[in-house]
């Protein structure tokens, strides 16, 4: 069974969703879907395990020997993304009963976890695949997930924020085919492998670059890199608590993965980093995103909404590390990749909490709330302060090794740009912790006499102990980021 | 000038692609009518279905089935993939349709500069 | 009387033959062209002919709603089944030599089998996405 584990990873969340869409009983739902994805974790780990002692894995889909047929490809750096997805969307499924409870209609649960386990498959798909069309194909089965369980939102304006992601989702995806077709036209082959090695006897560059320029815009749609943002904040807001912790922790930062595998596993460094060009407009992107979208947030009312808007600024952190493109770089891009991962989900699983308890939807709202639920607004403000950086927080490493990276290449402007656009991050957060603690409760904070559930309160701390423990002992995430760095993108160098 | 005309003819079928890409494209952008622009996002993945079909043409080959009578066959490669792409733009449609219907149900209308304007 | 007899009597000698080139085109589809996609498509205009001629309330009672719901998941289970059988014989997943004890045999059954989940998902799915379109003015 250990040989076939690269398929039965992708392939299980697929399956069951199916289950869960025949099964229309809401527990047994719940049930099953933890249980699935709790199984994908620790396939995925088992993975890990076995690649770190065995080599990378590569499977033969149906038999058919890659370049031919579709590969699934596993290595030590997409096999850490696989173990992040997974764990990430299992704690976000044991959280997730109470809280879709009491936001969602009776009748759409089942429909949720469905599109929840379809979406897993096909981010989880995104990640193992070896083949550029199939990632098109899965990419298109987690996006159209995605916008269902969007626009299950209980707010009616969820239904726009889906559509408005449907239209800019499927322009981005599009963009990634033409850039697909060029590279097939060119090669020949679809086999990112393969690819690699053909590019390099290459003669014409320019539809090379042509088909660089589309893959690049049409992932970054789906990255959500700045200005191409407009879609992530009214999603992030009108969805569901647990569907906004579940995209904010993992859609976004699949989409990231496919980018640098794009960069460096099939372009190569050398064809895209010789293009000033190229590395100009990431970096130059990367920092607006830092400085825009920290600027938006600050006057930002809807809660939800304002983290959305530092999720943009935090992918921008990711994207400069894709930029900066040497070795700490790539590391301070991967760890913050997961680091962000996990504060994303204690924060917007705490506000989740907050939802279940106040059913309140703007910052203003939160004053004195630290009197009324001291516990869930501790959560809050320890993840929040490790979004800013603070040393001992998760922040502070990915930031630590991205100011590193900078410092190696010289660019003094990129380490004041990363310093100064911490500091708004701090104006936003700040504000949040002020109206929290340093207030008296208003009256019309209404806090409703449901007892929060145990595993809700559990969850959401465990994601929080998680940001300040892997702030101090970085060896799972730096860690296995230096061997990912290290063996794949780097090629062993 | 007439390489230009002999590189336009030799290659018609990607300028017919790029219309139909940026006049789909264009839809998108340009029209506030939700419906529309759903239209517009169809016409701009089938330009993209041509572009992988059109260079899998053989010149005087026939369609790609097995027979002893043919040896020079078009590739079905692209084909296979198409298949796929169509299948999800039919997904893709379908979901961005019923979502104008949820629209249209809950806000009485479809025109997106209105409802941008006073909802979000 | 009504004035649509000529539509009613036609599309009932049609019906049935686009059902049995929906059949052929299925069956066909492992060494010819065709396939599970394009015969469920072919099957489902059979049933949305139905509909425009005879109206939804008898197409809905006619062929229920929920038999389209029930195929959706039905064709994938077909579908990851075949995959999954093949795991369980000790192949990769979706390797059709699995099937049988000879690899062509099993090629063969493997893609029929395929196919039909093809097939069951694609009419499941196509109708059930029509006549939530038709019963959304009723109500």
């Amino acid at each position: 069974m250990i040989e076939h584990i690269a398929a039965i990873v992708v392939m299980l969340p697929i399956i069951s969703s199916v289950f869960v869409m025949l099964i229309r009983n809401n527990s047994i739902n719940w049930l099953i879907s933890t249980t699935a994805s709790l199984i994908t974790s620790i396939a995925s780990i088992m993975m890990y395990l076995q690649i770190s002692k065995n080599g990378n894995i590569s499977y033969a889909m149906g038999g058919w020997e890659p370049p031919v047929g579709i590969e699934y490809r596993i290595d030590e750096f997409n096999a850490l993304f696989i173990i992040l997805i997974s764990i990430a969307s299992f704690l976000i499924l044991l959280y997730a009963r109470h809280s879709l409870n009491s936001e969602l209609k009776e009748n759409k649960i089942s429909t949720f976890y469905s599109m929840y386990l379809l979406c897993l498959g096909g981010l989880i798909g995104i990640l193992s695949t070896g083949d550029a069309f199939n990632a098109f194909v899965f990419l298109e089965i987690s996006s159209l997930a995605t916008y269902i369980l969007i626009s299950m939102g209980s707010d009616r304006r969820a239904l726009l924020s889906a559509y408005q992601y449907l239209i800019m989702g499927t322009i981005g995806a599009t963009l990634y085919v033409i850039g697909v077709g060029l590279i097939f036209v060119l090669t020949g082959s679809l086999n990112l492998h393969d690819i690699s090695i053909r590019i390099q006897e290459l003669e014409l560059y320019r539809p090379l670059y042509a088909s660089l320029a589309f893959i690049t815009v049409g992932i970054a749609l789906k990255v959500a890199l700045f200005p191409l943002h407009a879609w992530l904040p009214n999603a992030y807001a009108y969805a569901p608590s647990v569907g906004t912790a579940f995209l904010s922790s993992t859609a976004t930062k699949v989409a990231i993965y496919l980018l640098i595998k794009y960069l460096f596993l099939v372009y190569g460094y050398d064809v895209v980093y010789s293009n000033k060009i190229f590395v100009f407009v990431i970096i130059g992107l990367s920092i607006l995103a830092m400085f825009g979208a920290s600027l938006i947030a600050i006057f930002q009312s809807n809660l939800k909404k304002l983290f959305a808007y530092s999720s943009v600024a935090q992918i921008g952190y990711i994207t400069l590390g894709i930029g900066l493109a040497n070795y700490n770089g790539l590391i301070g891009s991967t760890v913050h990749i997961i680091n962000h991962s996990i504060i994303k989900a204690a924060i917007f699983l705490a506000i989740g909490c907050i939802v279940f308890k106040t059913k309140i939807s703007d910052t203003h709202e939160l004053t004195g709330l630290g009197k009324k639920m001291p516990v869930i607004a501790i959560l809050l403000t320890i993840s929040s302060l490790s979004l800013i950086g603070i040393p001992g927080t998760v922040g502070f490493i990915s930031k630590w090794y991205l100011i590193i990276g900078a410092l190696e290449q010289g660019w003094w402007l990129v380490v004041l740009s990363l310093a100064i656009s911490s500091l708004l991050a701090l104006i936003y957060v700040g504000r949040i912790i002020e109206l929290m603690w340093f207030h008296q409760p208003e009256d019309a904070l209404i806090v409703n006499s449901k007892s929060l559930p145990v595993e809700m309160l559990a969850i959401t701390f465990i994601l929080t102990l998680a940001t300040v423990y892997f702030g101090i002992d970085t060896r799972l995430t730096a860690g296995l980021a230096e061997i990912a760095v290290q063996n794949v993108l780097l090629g062993g160098q | 000038m007439s390489s230009f005309l002999s590189n336009f003819v030799s290659s018609y079928n990607y300028y017919i692609i790029i219309f139909l890409m940026i006049s789909g494209l264009y839809i998108v952008v340009s029209r506030g009518n939700m419906v529309k622009k759903l239209v517009g996002l169809a016409l701009f993945q089938t330009s993209v279905y041509i572009l992988y079909i059109s260079p899998g043409k053989i010149l005087n080959g026939t369609a790609p089935i097995l027979s002893d009578d043919f040896s020079l066959y078009s590739s079905p490669f692209p084909h296979v993939l198409i298949l796929t792409a169509i299948v999800v733009g039919i997904a893709t449609l379908a979901l961005g349709l019923s979502l104008v219907i949820r629209i249209n149900e809950e806000f009485g209308t479809i025109e997106e500069d209105k409802l941008f304007e006073d909802e979000i | 009387m009504r004035l649509d007899i000529l539509l009613r009597i036609s599309s009932k000698i049609f019906i049935p033959f686009i059902v049995i080139f929906a059949f052929y085109v299925q069956f066909h589809g492992d060494y010819g062209p065709g396939g599970g996609f394009q015969a469920g498509v072919i099957f489902t205009s059979a049933i949305i002919l139905y509909t425009i001629i005879f109206g939804s309330t008898k197409a809905l009672k006619d062929f229920p709603e929920w038999i389209f719901h029930l195929m959706i998941p039905l064709g994938v289970i077909i579908f990851a089944g075949t995959g999954f059988l093949s795991i369980i014989n000790g192949f990769n997943f979706l390797d059709y030599d699995a099937l049988a004890h000879y690899p062509k045999h099993g090629q063969h059954i493997g893609i029929i089998s395929i196919e039909i989940g093809v097939f069951v998902t694609v009419i499941g799915s196509m109708v059930s996405i029509f006549y939530a379109f038709v019963n959304r003015g009723k109500k």
